[in-house]
């Protein structure tokens, strides 16, 4: 169940935090586990069967996506073998934070419920997979899925 | 004679959820619709007839009901189906449920209750 890890690009100062910020972060991507699992439970309700794994990943990148956030995902790319990035331009969760530099260390705090939600849903609807995130330029941030064959 | 009825019931859900597999694994002859949720009627039984019914997270619902019940028709079994799942969607969405276990919730409960006395 606790396969996901949240990999996260920071740097923090003494041991101590930064088992702290792990530990929180790891909740954090578990309880958005767990609502991903009841989201996608409620989103898919009157939704036709999913065809195929790319179907599915249309599915959380415009439906899914637009629920939570209220806008789509700006880009998605595969490698068709099971890598999947989800570039969001304008993360809602991001955009109060300044763009810049000032924050960058801070966002990954910000990403790892996403992560989770993102990896709940794929999880109860088949799809067992790793998903991290990374932050480059606020406020954008990319979601890398990775399918684990079950 | 009761546990010789009791293991046949359980055989024939067993049965029947091997048919649900076949159905939507989309192998061998064309499907009717494969985008639908709902299955229809699996196979019939010289007591039973069963009906089946997969969500997109892969729960099946199974409802069983006694052939000499000939009043159901197709589009109740269908309504029954979709209660089935809006139910079984507040149930996931209750925080305190862990996906996997029983579902001990009263208001789960008496929907299907509610539903079975309806049926017959």
């Amino acid at each position: 169940m606790e396969d996901g890890r949240m990999r996260v690009k920071c740097n923090f100062s003494g041991d101590q935090k930064f088992l702290e910020n792990g530990r929180c972060v790891s909740k954090l991507e578990s309880m958005g586990f767990r609502v991903g699992q009841g989201l996608i439970e409620r989103f898919t309700k009157d939704t036709p069967r999913f065809k195929d794994e790319l179907d599915v990943m249309k599915f959380i990148c415009k439906d899914f996506w637009t629920s939570v956030f209220k806008k789509q995902i700006d880009n998605l790319r595969t490698n068709h073998q099971g890598i999947y990035v989800l570039q969001d331009n304008k993360f809602r969760l991001l955009t109060h934070l300044s763009a810049g530099k000032q924050y960058l260390e801070h966002a990954p705090k910000f990403l790892a419920f996403t992560c989770g939600l993102v990896r709940g849903a794929l999880s109860n609807l088949g799809v067992k997979s790793i998903v991290t995130a990374e932050v480059s330029v606020m406020p954008a941030c990319k979601f890398q899925v990775m399918i684990q064959k079950m | 004679m009761h546990i010789k009825f009791k293991n046949y019931k359980l055989k024939l859900l067993h049965t029947s959820l091997d048919v649900v597999e076949e159905k939507i694994s989309g192998v061998g002859k064309a499907l009717a619709d494969q985008r639908e949720l709902y299955l229809g009627l699996l196979y019939p039984t010289e007591d039973y007839k069963v009906y089946g019914y997969v969500t997109n997270s892969k729960v099946k619902f199974v409802i069983v009901v006694d052939s000499s019940n000939t009043s159901l028709r197709d589009n109740e079994i269908r309504s029954m189906f979709r209660k089935l799942h809006n139910s079984f969607t507040d149930v996931m969405c209750n925080p305190f449920y862990n996906p996997g276990d029983p579902i001990q919730s009263k208001a789960f409960d008496s929907i299907v209750s509610t539903m079975m006395v309806q049926a017959c």
